[in-house]
């Protein structure tokens, strides 16, 4: 039976009700949840999609930074996460749906339940100050 | 396998001329089948628990869901705690901050009880438990963290023929959108999927809910929606809200029975002093 731990179905309930997107990854970086703001960043709605494999929603953004660099996957929030479970933070810039440029924060965090165990991963995106 | 309700009441033992058909004695079962025997909860419904009880091999287990003080208090009346030939094993939630024996000695510790976990002449042996597979006798059981207030645990008991899924305190329905649809997104349907006989909470109605959301219960609702999703074959709801009383609760059977048709599955109230053979 390949039901979610609860310490991540909690995690869900949590984005569902808030209006910053959220994305919640399972260990391997496979999207597995995106709340409704996170729709409208991903242009795609999660009844639709259903979970994602890592390779297809990573590649959705463009990460850059200010000088329109193309920042490496190593270098993004989620992935060091899922890479070695501490939480991150960086503000770098995206190419929205409509071909512009936006700065955004990234926060992302581990899952790590109750029996000290990892179970995913979570990125919150804010709209970056100026 | 035969399943007796000792203690079926929420939140506090509620025992009255208003209360004595449902029962007001808290969380408190009996599983047991051929030689094997499991003591679910310890509220004070185990009181019930007399010598006779004691199997041949003088070994007793106790499942733990959670450490609140309607699922523990009958502990310490719990005679075979006192007899020094009686192996007990306590099985409960583990939690990263502190150990079960620990926090059950909170109880077990003047000035809330004379004795002391330490002092209890039988032998006893803690297990601490998350989601996790084990026996004991016949039974096949896996627990399961469920949603409610600090660390529960749901219980699956297999025996040879049938399944019996307990969940006293769980609220699967938490958040904005109610219960997910997607069943790997529903606390609880790992080890409560296609049983013979599930015993949930249904503290609430959907008015009481509104306003006791992330209490850690379920509305009476909620407990139906669950269990079609579950697709058992039996319902059992309770831990019944310590104000419904007995005709309350017969009401509320009355409008049940006008949904009766919506569901493939027996559902009923929860009867202290009934067993249930599966």
């Amino acid at each position: 039976m390949s039901a979610h731990a609860i310490e991540v179905i909690l995690n869900r309930q949590l984005a569902d009700c808030l209006s910053i997107p959220v994305f919640i990854t399972d260990t391997k970086g496979n999207l597995i949840f995106y709340n409704e703001p996170a729709e409208e960043l991903l242009g795609t709605r999660f009844e639709e999609t259903g979970s994602m494999p890592v390779e297809k929603w990573s590649t959705i953004f463009t990460p850059m930074d200010e000088s329109s660099n193309v920042i490496p996957p190593a270098e993004l929030p989620l992935v060091k996460t899922l890479e070695d479970c501490y939480p991150y933070h960086k503000t770098f810039w995206i190419l929205s749906l409509k071909g512009n440029k936006e700065k955004i924060s990234v926060t992302s965090y581990p899952i790590i339940g109750r029996e000290n165990k990892f179970l995913g991963a979570v990125a919150i995106f804010w709209k970056a100050k100026d | 396998m035969k399943v007796n309700l000792w203690g079926v009441r929420g939140s506090i033992p509620t025992t009255g001329s208003e209360t004595k058909v449902y029962g007001g004695q808290t969380s408190c079962m009996v599983v047991s089948e051929e030689d094997s025997l499991i003591v679910l909860d310890g509220g004070s419904g185990i009181q019930t628990f007399n010598d006779a009880h004691i199997p041949k091999n003088k070994r007793v287990d106790i499942l733990l869901t959670h450490l609140h003080m309607d699922h523990i208090q009958g502990l310490g009346f719990f005679k075979p705690f006192f007899r020094e030939d009686v192996e007990i094993h306590l099985w409960g939630p583990s939690s990263n901050t502190d150990s079960l024996s620990s926090r059950l000695s909170r109880y077990f510790s003047p000035p809330l009880f004379p004795v002391r976990l330490l002092e209890l002449p039988c032998k006893l042996v803690m297990h601490e438990i998350g989601n996790t597979d084990f026996n004991i006798g016949n039974f096949k059981i896996q627990s399961s963290y469920i949603i409610h207030p600090g660390p529960t645990l749901g219980y699956r008991i297999e025996g040879k023929q049938s399944v019996f899924t307990y969940l006293p305190d769980h609220e699967p329905a938490l958040g904005r959108n109610g219960m997910i649809k997607d069943h790997n997104w529903i606390s609880g349907y790992n080890i409560a999927h296609h049983a013979d006989l599930l015993y949930h909470d249904g503290q609430y109605t959907a008015t009481n809910y509104a306003t006791h959301k992330g209490w850690g219960h379920s509305s009476i609702e909620d407990t139906l929606a669950f269990a079609a999703a579950c697709e058992i074959k039996h319902l059992l709801i309770g831990h019944h809200d310590p104000s419904r009383t007995d005709a309350q609760l017969d009401e509320l059977t009355r409008e049940l029975r006008e949904d009766v048709d919506k569901y493939n599955f027996e559902f009923n109230f929860a009867i202290e002093g009934s067993e249930l053979e599966l």
